[in-house]
């Protein structure tokens, strides 16, 4: 029953949305020997933050873009939504990370 | 119009809501009764002298109609007969119907002799936990358990189809108003009049709430001039919708309450456009929450029997239905709701032999009334007991101790057959919790109330515990103002009635009477104050552990009438305050709902979407038998006009269509690959990172086969992709993953890799898709294309074509699924149906002859081509034989995790042909393969069997593919498919899993 507010369509139902995850990973820029632990941390390591999370949702049933939410996982609030690239925990300055 | 009064004993000649002129016919338990249009189930059963109508849960104890609302524990009947059969509805909340069918419940053979009374007399065994306690450690549980669980529990359940239509909207507002009582119509007006887009919802047929079941005046008239005043003019605004008979049912995030709209319930059956109900889906803005409160029970000896009823529910029958509870009445009270009820019902001619108020001083407002009406009160006194097994015949009055916890011996026999209990109000904060709020406990009136807010859910008038009606209808008001400014709304005006209500004299706590006997707290679920008492003995500490142990408030009540009791209770045995012991979570829905409105029309054929490709008339017409291929509806296979469906002609056809296609030429629909539009002039480098194999070589006019990996390094998917252009490509996926493969490079393109100028598109449905396939495919084609050179050099293997078919823009791709010379043809999805049939046209000179997926199928596990049932996200490259398909010079997607360890094992399972050794049994795919199927459990698993082709019409003989530990390939060349479920197990020869043209000579000339 959330609203996500789509920066290209505006604001929209969740249902019309498909979760992706943990919008905190980045993918490591080559293949390297010397980059294991950073593979294995994007692939495999997530953390279940209780409290503001950044998270990827794909507007799959609208513009299929995806979205980076910033969600307080403990009440579901949406407190910001941006592009993929947005660091919106900075953009929203004064919020603490946990609550 | 008093014919009908004759039978209806109980009911008042003149007064209520209900329409002396409209009689209506129902049958409970069989006998037939009369009734009023207005009545509830529950008020004309009362009119016709019916007290007696369930037996309860446990105990099975004659129980009565105890209250007048959707908090009813004990009136449970089933309704209506048939497919539209319904257990376990309350017969106060069901609205009369012309022969309207009910009966009792959780009785055999019938209401006044019910074998399971015995269960009254055992009870002192029957304690909380008792079945668990006796029957848990003795061997056989299982088998006592079906007859533990068949004596107690409610109504059955119907075995036949929902045959009634369900419906879903959606609907935004401003303020929702959830309560149509004087709280919520009051603030519906100045929401109305400030002209915020206002949603007031109320589960009853006309709005009022408590006002209809009370004698207030407003403005020195009875109440229901104003309520009749102010739904005229909400009725009058546009900017209002009133949504009655709607029962708003859960508070969800976002402020979205979503509620059931009883369409018609209240009717026979659904007029023919009628949808039985509705959910409501409401996404407000801000949201009244004026819901009202509850009023409880007290816990005293026998406190169940029918004829003992809440008194608010008494005055409810006299005032709104007309209708006498009883001849001769007791009220029990703790605060000041047993006056008003010993007022109504001595006005309505009901003898009222005492008030007996647990309270020590008499209100003295009330004292003229008394007296007029020569009422006797009793005070600092308890009903102690009551007497009448079917129906309540006296009670006991006692004197209360100065510390309350006993009796003194001065009590004393009356008889009444009605008695009236108040032990004050529970605002319904039930929506408020599932908002997330946290209830707190407020002394003065006794009673949770909200506390913080969680969401834009306020709460107003008596369900944040203010009781008196100018409080309501002024706080109504007020909340409509306040929300009406926070939306930048212009604040109205409304002028509040004058009420005629008297001072509130506070409520003074009475849980319990002290005495023996069965003292109910949860009459729905038969629990007692002494199975909270030994709870509390054993040892639970927690009300949530009380409530399971216990059972209290479990029913489809959800404890209405009952938890304040039970905690309470709790909270004496462990001499703590109530606010400590804390309440139980609230969660929706709020009152019991069926499933039908929850899944709405998306049921059978509406349940998911359904496919057709453009060619599927066709398919349908010429003996086509469909398949569901994930939402796709696909031809399994063709039967000839003469052929009936069956087994043997299912086999038949098979073996006829793989032929053809090997001897001479077939056609099949393949448009339900996934097809992706690539187009940028980085596309080259994006496929190069997507696929595992090179990419930036591939030229204008060209195919090529290619896999994906995920991160992970285990294959993805797998298809073709061509190079239309310059900076234009083609990809197909498999059915199966077209939409995940489309998401998985929309991530790439839009999170990791914005940099690169693709764009990708999905064409799946904007294309028609057939296969050519066969020997003869280029015979067929070449007449198709008189003027376009076809032969292998001009148009070789993997091939990109962009013609022209009599007209119709064409793109070919000469890729083979089939092991065979073969062809794709794309062609808008709109010329789909016309250019098969062009192209069967043409073929007829080659017997050409369309194929299902059976044949496609076995044609791909004969040519040993991986499809949906391998690519199963288990597997590598290296698994799946297609090792050299990954690129040593590049990275792409999984290049960095494919090389672990684990995934370089050399004894991991690999692709493997299947052959039966008796080279005739059917092998299941899924099958799990074995070295010995005699072996003790448990037997290592060695593999399985992914495709199975009952028959190879080319080899003569059953074929699969499977998966076989690498070690196990080396060594053995014979193993055992098992499938225990099926009771089968069959030797099989490992092969190579090209099983037809290894050299694939067949495709490339």
């Amino acid at each position: 029953m959330l609203i996500i507010n789509c920066p290209l369509c505006g604001p929209r139902d969740h249902a019309e949305f498909t979760y992706v995850g943990d919008a905190t990973k980045n993918r490591p820029e080559n293949s390297d020997n010397s980059n294991d632990n950073a593979w294995y941390d994007f692939v495999y390591l997530r953390d279940n933050p209780k409290g503001l999370h950044q998270e990827l949702w794909q507007h799959s049933f609208g513009c299929r873009c995806f979205v980076k939410v910033l969600r307080n996982t403990l009440t579901h609030e949406i407190i910001a939504t941006g592009m993929p690239k947005d660091n919106l925990i900075l953009k929203e300055k004064g919020l603490e990370l946990s609550v | 119009m008093f014919r009908f009064q004759s039978r209806q004993q109980q009911r008042l000649d003149d007064g209520g809501q209900i329409n002396r002129l409209a009689p209506i016919n129902f049958t409970f338990d069989g006998k037939k009764f009369i009734g009023f249009e207005g009545d509830t189930l529950a008020s004309a059963l009362l009119a016709n002298g019916v007290r007696l109508v369930g037996r309860s849960f446990k105990y099975h104890r004659p129980r009565g109609i105890y209250s007048a609302g959707i908090e009813e524990p004990n009136a449970l009947v089933a309704l209506r007969s048939g497919d539209r059969h319904e257990p376990n509805t309350r017969a106060t909340a069901i609205e009369l119907f012309p022969g309207l069918e009910a009966k009792s419940q959780n009785r055999w053979p019938n209401l006044l002799l019910d074998y399971l009374q015995i269960n009254n007399l055992l009870s002192p065994f029957l304690s909380a936990g008792f079945y668990y306690k006796t029957f848990m450690g003795l061997p056989g549980w299982h088998f006592y358990e079906y007859f533990i669980r068949k004596a107690a529990g409610m109504g059955d359940g119907t075995k036949f189809k929902d045959p009634d239509k369900y419906d879903k909207k959606h609907v935004h507002c401003d303020i929702l108003i959830v309560g149509g009582g004087p709280t919520g119509i009051s603030a519906a007006v100045t929401a109305g009049r400030a002209g915020a887009r206002v949603i007031l919802v109320d589960n009853h047929p006309k709005l009022g709430g408590q006002l209809n079941g009370e004698r207030y005046f407003l403005d020195k008239k009875p109440a229901h001039h104003w309520v009749e005043k102010c739904v005229e003019e909400l009725d009058g605004l546009e900017n209002v919708t009133i949504a009655t008979r709607t029962s708003a049912f859960g508070y969800y995030d976002s402020d979205v309450v979503n509620a059931i709209e009883s369409v018609s319930d209240h009717l026979p059956e659904p007029l023919d456009y009628q949808c039985r109900q509705r959910l409501w889906q409401i996404r407000a803005k801000k949201v009244i929450l004026a819901t009202g409160a509850t009023e409880r029970p007290i816990v005293f000896s026998n406190n169940d029997r029918p004829g003992v009823m809440l008194a608010s529910a008494a005055r409810r029958y006299v005032n709104q239905y007309a209708v006498k509870p009883g001849k001769k009445a007791v009220i029990f009270t703790n605060n000041d709701d047993g006056y008003k009820t010993a007022f109504d019902l001595v006005r309505s001619g009901v003898e009222v032999v005492a008030v007996v108020d647990s309270r020590k001083n008499i209100p003295e407002h009330f004292e003229k009334e008394l007296n007029e009406k020569d009422i006797e009160v009793i005070a600092s006194s308890v009903v102690i007991d009551t007497y009448g097994y079917f129906g309540l015949n006296s009670v006991k009055i006692g004197t209360l101790s100065h510390d309350g916890k006993t009796i003194e011996s001065n009590s004393y026999i009356v008889s009444a057959d009605l008695l009236a209990v108040s032990g004050g109000w529970s605002p319904n904060v039930h929506l408020y919790c599932h908002s997330g709020g946290k209830p707190v406990y407020n002394d003065s009136i006794e009673a949770f109330v909200p506390g913080e807010l969680s969401q834009n859910g306020h709460s107003a008038g008596a369900s944040r515990g203010s009781f008196s009606l100018t409080d309501c209808l002024q706080e109504g008001h007020n909340i409509a103002n306040t929300m009406a400014k926070a939306l930048n709304l212009e604040v109205a005006e409304q002028i509040i009635p004058e009420t005629d209500e008297n001072t509130i004299v506070p409520i003074e706590a009475l849980w319990r009477v002290p005495g023996k006997g069965k003292k109910f707290v949860d009459m729905q679920d038969d629990v007692t104050e002494s199975d909270i008492t030994l709870a509390h003995r054993e040892g639970y500490v927690s009300v949530e552990h009380l409530k399971r142990y216990t059972t209290l408030g479990m029913g489809t009540d959800q404890g209405k009438t009952s938890n304040l009791n039970g905690q309470a209770i709790m909270a004496q045995e462990k001499s703590e305050p109530i606010e400590k012991i804390g309440t139980t979570t609230f969660r929706p829905p709020y009152t019991p709902i069926a499933l039908g409105p929850l899944a709405g029309r998306d049921i059978g054929l509406s349940y998911k979407h359904t496919r057709r490709s453009a060619m599927h008339n066709w398919h349908k017409q010429n003996g086509a038998i469909f398949v569901e291929a994930g939402q796709w509806l696909r031809p399994q296979y063709y039967l000839n006009e003469m052929e009936q469906p069956s087994k043997e002609n299912m086999d038949k056809a098979i073996s006829r269509e793989v032929q053809t296609v090997r001897t001479s030429v077939g056609l099949v629909d393949v448009s339900t690959l996934g097809k992706i539009d690539i187009q940028g002039k980085d596309s080259a480098e994006f496929l190069n990172r997507v696929y595992t194999n090179g990419w930036t070589k591939l030229p204008i006019g060209k195919a090529r086969y290619g896999i994906m990996l995920r991160e992970d390094g285990l294959v993805f998917d797998d298809g073709t992709t061509s190079r239309l252009d310059e900076c234009h490509y083609f990809m197909t996926t498999t059915t199966s993953n077209a939409a995940a493969v489309l998401s998985h490079m929309e991530y790439y393109l839009h999170v990791q890799w914005p940099e690169l100028d693709v764009k990708v598109t999905s064409v799946t449905e904007q294309w028609a898709a057939m296969a050519l396939a066969g020997p003869k495919s280029r015979n067929v084609l070449s007449k198709l294309l008189p003027t376009i050179d076809v032969d292998n050099e001009s148009f070789p293997f993997m091939g990109v074509r962009e013609v022209d078919i009599e007209g119709v823009p064409a793109r070919i791709f000469r890729i083979s699924f089939s092991g065979e010379l073969s062809y794709e043809i794309n062609v808008p999805a709109d010329f789909g149906e016309l250019i098969w049939q062009r192209i069967l046209e043409v073929g007829q000179a080659y017997s050409i002859r369309p194929y299902g997926t059976e044949a496609m199928g076995i044609m791909r596990i004969e040519k040993g081509h991986v499809a949906g049932p391998e690519l199963d996200g288990r597997m590598t490259a290296a698994d799946l034989g297609l090792q050299k398909l990954l690129s040593t010079k590049k990275d792409f997607i999984g290049s960095k995790m494919m090389d672990r360890e684990g995934l370089k094992d050399k004894n991991r399972p690999r692709l493997v042909g299947l052959v039966p050794v008796d080279k005739k049994s059917r092998v299941k795919s899924g099958a799990i393969l074995v070295k010995d199927p005699t072996l003790a459990p448990p037997v290592p698993k060695l593999g399985h069997v992914s495709s199975s082709a009952y028959l190879s019409p080319t080899l003569g003989h059953p074929i699969s593919l499977g998966f076989v530990s690498g070690d196990i390939i080396e060594t053995t060349k014979k193993i055992w498919a098992v499938s225990p479920l099926h009771k089968e197990s069959h030797e099989l020869e490992i092969t190579d899993p090209v099983f037809y043209d290894k050299k694939s000579e067949r495709l490339h000339d």
